[in-house]
């Protein structure tokens, strides 16, 4: 076991103070930015002044940029617009679902609101989210300016932009001469042969296709991008073994996009020349296969999961320690696991097809495959409770929603492991049980740890603090609202209530929790709503935040909030995985015992 | 004393996912479709295996659980804290190995034992006396055919109880008319799906007679909702008496009212023909439920609707009252005709 030094004093750094002078003067966090330090300007030429731009100029500004730290913005700022988008399609589901054979929407509404639903929030609220979270940190954390390709980046932020707008286009455009107004409505799977011309008449599954062909460009470029910049823009001493976590992860995740998002495309590219080029892949009726769509699907759907997971696990792996005030316990191990993840889960996809009758040898494989993953996931659990073990916590909002993740994370694991077991899974698959278990990974885990990344780095990029007493009704509020629905519906799927469905009979003990679950909405969207009022009003009026609130120890806390444009006035130096560590216990860093 | 109370709320918050999920008893009401109250074989099978990974997972949950509350707890910053930072520990290889090597081991448990169960189910044999039916899924009704006695039925799905010691069970072949459903009665087994050139197998071993529901447990479009499901489990002799009904024909010279008759006249003129079956008369369609028998059915419109005279009519006139977006059209008869059509399948016994 190695362990530092024993109870060294904190350095204490408040608000806005700066980093300790001393023996290290003149090292790069030393030096004060100078406008040549961005770009060197020949002789001559004077510097452009700073005048107040009219809103045509920023707007101009925003578009045309290929400033990581802009892209990264715009990619929340457009998740968060969808995620209200999806939120409140969740919201028309929860209310027709409140009693049974309700009629406040039509079964073609209802089934178009579960396949928007759950398409908008994986390719348009959670992906982009954890993008701009990576496009915006991974630069700053690696010691880097920019991203690899800064107008790879800009094309990839764009066509996810314009995905997601063409997928909403179908509620104008969807049947073209039918009659407009058809969103696609084959579920977020669009498993074939719904999708083939005889059953989705019109054009809303087109719509669907060309939207994730378009923004999956759009993601490959994205993942592109990052592997470029990690592998070659790191600053020096930082080497692939002291880079922070986060990093890793968005590396791991950036390969997994790669490997995922290319069957998926491959298969919507199928799709069309079925639909279009009378081709016959899926079309059951002319000897096509619905079962390969599955497999496409599903050898994309499965490593999406972690596509989405990996980052959340990057944003707890950089606030538990800060917050318990220690070093990640097992770094090597953490790494180790997150590749064992990624490898790992591109064997698992078909225990998602446990019903669609594969030879119980091919059964018992994924099931073997599925469980192994629960391995390098439950390490990383472990390796979180150790850097947590012995640390001062500190509860600020960032924390509670990590904890709130692992507590969570942990339920959803285990019902994993439920329905990873084929034989349980004939039973829970398909049922509201899957829906309450994805939905605890997804928003207990997934949502719950972006939260908290939101509360830990917005005064990084705004400069000013996100109120804490509300963020702490935020968090209560949703936490309660999520336990609500989430917890019924687990319940509800063990009584055999099957998924999809627009409404159901009486009588069979669903009815109460679907009222409970339907009441757990409210919660959330009054949790939602503290929430936009925080990012607002904390934007205008919030607590200064100086470079370092939370006396942090990546690279990301070395320069100004919000960064300048170019992000260090010099390029910084490492030594350690912690440099701000470094920095201040210089009589004790942690290069020493790495 | 503040700390201690807010402790509570804190675990009460994080245990109530454990306490309601899997605390809560089955619905033991005749409707109830808990996956946790088995009636049959296979089903019972799977509830046995289940509390097997139940009772392993709860204690994952129970240790992992408490370390991270006692973690959370015990490692707060304390109000007094003295501004210093923790013992940094780096990381320790033989705790991570106790921690990767415990999971292996119970990862391989569960494999064996999951193995063992789906070989158990998926293998069965098929004995002597096993009653064979064959599934087909439509949009969005049941089709049951009986091979071995040579009639067609829908929606209900009759099959004999099963004595222990000459077991009968029903093995069901799985086909789908179109697009992709499921099969799926919690009580009796696990869902297995139907689709489109992949024919699939499942069986059943009901011991207690009884009514079953069950429904689509695969979204096959607009009315996935109301693909209902019903199997009704009778003793053996009942089931053998409904078996001689299904398998008659309609006499057409048995004596019905003007209305009935001038019912039978309009149907088998009409375009009900074309995918209705009703077996001794020119009406073979196959695009519908066969209704030779229809009135030995306790529902219509696949279990959406009792099967009473005035839901009949109304499903006649106008099926998206009852079902939105199903595949049959309303018929444009006049009031009269769509009385006499009712008479005429009200005498379909």
């Amino acid at each position: 076991m190695v362990v530092g030094g024993v109870c060294r004093k904190r350095a204490g750094l408040k608000a806005g103070a700066t980093l300790p002078a001393g023996p290290l003067r003149g090292r790069w966090y030393e030096r004060k930015p100078m406008a040549s330090d961005s770009m060197p300007l020949p002789q001559g030429i004077p510097l452009p002044q700073e005048t107040r731009r009219t809103w045509l100029e920023i707007a101009h500004e925003w578009v045309t940029t290929v400033d990581h730290k802009k892209l990264g913005l715009m990619y929340i700022i457009y998740a968060l617009i969808f995620l209200v988008i999806g939120g409140v399609e969740a919201t028309i589901m929860r209310i027709q679902l409140l009693v049974p054979h309700e009629h406040f929407v039509s079964p073609e509404v209802f089934n178009r609101m579960f396949t928007m639903h759950g398409t908008t929030m994986i390719f348009f609220v959670a992906m982009p989210i954890l993008f701009g979270f990576a496009n915006y940190m991974v630069p700053i954390m690696i010691g880097a300016r920019d991203m690899a390709f800064p107008r790879l980046n800009a094309f990839s932020f764009w066509m996810t932009a314009f995905g997601g707008l063409l997928l909403y286009f179908s509620f104008i455009g969807g049947n073209g001469l039918y009659g407009a107004g058809n969103a696609p409505d084959v579920g977020w799977w669009a498993y074939a042969p719904l999708t083939s011309p005889a059953f989705s008449v019109g054009h809303s599954t087109d719509f669907w296709t060309i939207a994730l062909l378009v923004s999956g460009v759009g993601s490959i470029g994205t993942a592109i991008n990052l592997i470029a910049t990690i592998f070659s823009m790191r600053c020096r001493g930082m080497t692939l073994g002291k880079m922070p976590l986060f990093a890793w992860l968005n590396l791991v995740m950036a390969g997994l996009v790669l490997l995922a998002i290319s069957p998926l495309t491959a298969a919507q590219a199928m799709l069309m020349i079925d639909r279009y080029l009378g081709g016959h892949f899926f079309d059951t009726q002319a000897g096509g296969s619905a079962a390969i769509w599955m497999h496409f699907f599903w050898i994309f759907g499965h490593p999406e999961v972690y596509v989405l997971i990996l980052p959340a696990f990057a944003f707890v792996s950089e606030i538990v320690p800060v917050f318990s005030r220690k070093v990640i316990f097992g770094y090597p191990i953490m790494v180790g696991a997150a590749v064992a993840i990624a490898f790992i889960s591109i064997s698992v996809w078909a225990h998602h097809m446990f019903t669609i009758g594969m030879p119980s040898y091919a059964n018992a494989f994924f099931v073997l495959s599925t469980m192994a993953i629960a391995v390098p996931t439950g390490i990383k659990i472990f390796n979180w409770l150790g850097t947590m073990w012995g640390g001062k916590i500190r509860y600020a909002t960032p924390m509670l929603f990590c904890l709130g993740f692992l507590f969570q994370f942990l339920i959803a694991g285990l019902t994993g492991i439920m329905l990873g077991s084929a034989p349980f899974d004939w039973q829970l698959g398909n049922s509201y049980f899957v829906v309450a278990h994805f939905h605890y990974v997804i928003v207990g885990g997934i949502l719950f740890a972006t939260f908290g990344a939101f509360y830990y780095w917005y005064p990084k990029v705004t400069g000013r603090m996100l109120d804490e007493r509300l963020g702490k009704v935020h968090f209560w509020l949703f936490l309660i609202g999520f336990q609500l629905t989430f917890d019924s519906l687990h319940i509800v799927g063990v009584l055999g209530m099957p998924r999809r469905i627009y409404t159901y009979e009486p009588g069979r003990g669903w009815e109460i929790w679907n009222i409970i679950a339907s009441i757990g909405v409210v919660f959330q969207i009054v949790a939602m709503l503290c929430f936009a009022l925080n990012l607002v009003r904390s934007y205008f009026k919030g607590k200064l935040a100086g470079n370092d609130p939370w006396d942090a120890w990546t690279l990301e806390w070395s320069t100004s909030s919000p960064p300048p444009a170019y992000n260090f006035a010099a390029i910084p130096e490492v030594r350690s995985r912690r440099p701000l560590w470094d920095i201040k216990h210089p009589e004790d860093p942690d290069w020493k015992y790495e | 004393m503040r700390r201690a109370r807010q402790l509570l709320v804190t675990l009460f918050t994080f245990l109530w996912p454990l306490v309601t999920s899997f605390g809560a008893t089955p619905v033991q009401s005749s409707s109830s479709t808990s996956i946790f109250s088995p009636a049959s074989t296979p089903a019972h099978t799977i509830f046995r295996f289940s509390l097997f990974v139940l009772a392993i997972i709860a204690a994952i949950f129970g240790t992992v659980f408490g370390l991270l509350v006692y973690a959370a707890v015990r490692f707060r910053m304390k109000a007094d804290d003295d501004g210093r930072e923790p013992p940094q520990i780096y990381g320790s290889n033989e705790i991570e190995l106790a921690w990767t090597v415990l999971p292996v081991l119970i990862v391989f448990v569960l494999f064996v034992t999951a193995a063992r169960v789906i070989h158990q189910i998926q293998d069965a044999r098929r004995p002597p006396g096993a009653i064979e039916v064959t599934v087909v899924g439509h949009q969005f009704w049941w089709e049951f055919r009986y091979p071995q006695y040579g009639f067609v039925t829908a929606n209900e799905l009759h099959v004999p109880v099963s004595d222990p010691k000459h077991p009968t069970p029903t093995f069901l072949k799985l086909l789908s008319a179109d697009t992709d459903h499921g099969f799926w009665v919690p009580r009796l087994a696990g869902k297995t799906d139907l689709i489109p050139n992949h024919p699939n197998q499942t069986w059943i071993e009901p011991h207690e007679t009884g009514i079953y529901f069950g429904q689509c447990s695969q979204y096959c479009g607009v009315e996935h909702a109301k693909m209902l499901l019903r199997v009704y489990v009778q003793p053996r002799a009942d089931f053998d008496r409904w078996v001689r009904t299904q398998q008659q024909a309609d006499p057409p010279d048995v004596p019905m009212s003007t209305l009935a008759a001038e019912g039978r006249r309009v149907f088998l003129t009409a375009a009900c023909i074309n995918c209705h079956t009703i077996k001794g008369t020119v009406a073979d369609g196959r695009f519908g439920p066969d209704l030779t028998h229809l009135m030995s059915r306790d529902t219509i419109a696949s279990g959406a609707a009792l099967n009473t005279p005035k839901n009949l009519r109304l499903w006649i006139q106008n099926p998206d009252e009852i079902k939105p977006g199903c595949l049959m059209p309303a018929m444009n008869l006049t009031a009269q005709q769509f009385d006499e059509v009712a008479a005429y399948l009200m005498t379909l016994h």
